[in-house]
């Protein structure tokens, strides 16, 4: 919206659409836009799935190139910021289909279910991790 | 949408198509959702039997693939998840493209990795479900 001018001349601040360099970040706005960008990540990850999958197809020594991959610092990293975005993507994504739905959308609510997604995303993300190098240090 | 009385310049037959100006009313928006919640139970089996395999042989995964319920869930999982990306990204695109040449061919780009990525990933499936 645009300032107004009065007839007093003086010119009074008017609501203006969130310009980003000046506007507060908020828990509603950053899980938006980290929705988005994890999207994208996940988007690119895939490519770790198809190779896993392809690898797995081609066989011994293709298999055990994606695995020795997989097992690098690199490897790791990755799969743990995918594991990451994949669990925060998955508990905003139905945080998105409760308000499709019409519910949740008041802004107390918002900012509640905001701090859940992100307690969700760590919390499984760390049982995730946990039970996976269980199951890797009992082979 | 406001005016829907006789000022409206909408031909009768196009607000009874609802598809609105872009010709595809709802379809993505459905789209986007109906893959969501597809992959809502898709992705947390899919997880769970990943980390029950940590590690696991070649021989491990392939006796898991191996099982028909397996394959076609790992199969509805691909689908799911490259049709989502797909439409996702779509939108990504439209959002922070603005020249339209390079709009298009990024467009053109991203579908067509998503359908490779997505042939790949189904093929290497069926593979491994029919013992090769």
């Amino acid at each position: 919206m645009a300032a107004e001018t009065k007839e007093s001349g003086k010119i009074h601040a008017r609501p203006l659409s969130p310009h980003l360099q000046i506007y507060r970040p908020q828990i509603t706005s950053v899980l938006s836009i980290t929705h988005r960008m994890t999207g994208v990540a996940l988007a690119v990850g895939t490519l770790l799935l198809v190779w896993w999958l392809a690898a797995a197809a081609l066989g011994e020594a293709a298999y055990a190139r994606v695995g020795a991959f997989i097992d690098s610092p690199i490897g790791l990293l990755l799969l743990f910021g995918w594991s990451l975005a994949l669990f925060y993507h998955l508990g905003n994504g139905i945080r998105h289909l409760f308000w499709d739905a019409g519910r949740g959308f008041d802004l107390p609510t918002a900012e509640k279910s905001g701090y859940a997604v992100i307690a969700f995303a760590l919390a499984a993300t760390l049982v995730a991790w946990v039970v996976g190098l269980a199951v890797l240090g009992g082979r | 949408m406001a005016t829907m009385g006789k000022k409206s310049l909408r031909s009768d037959l196009g607000r009874v198509r609802g598809l609105g100006s872009a010709k595809d009313g709802t379809h993505h928006w459905w789209g986007q959702r109906v893959t969501a919640i597809a992959l809502v139970p898709l992705t947390i089996w899919f997880v769970a039997s990943i980390v029950g395999l940590a590690g696991a042989p070649l021989a491990a995964l392939k006796a898991w693939v191996a099982s028909p319920v397996v394959a076609v869930l790992l199969l509805a999982l691909v689908v799911a998840v490259f049709q989502h990306a797909r439409l996702g990204l779509q939108v990504v695109i439209e959002d922070y493209v603005h020249d339209e040449a390079v709009k298009i061919a990024s467009l053109l780009a991203m579908n067509g990795a998503a359908l490779l990525l997505g042939g790949i990933a189904a093929l290497s499936i069926l593979k491994l479900a029919f013992g090769g």
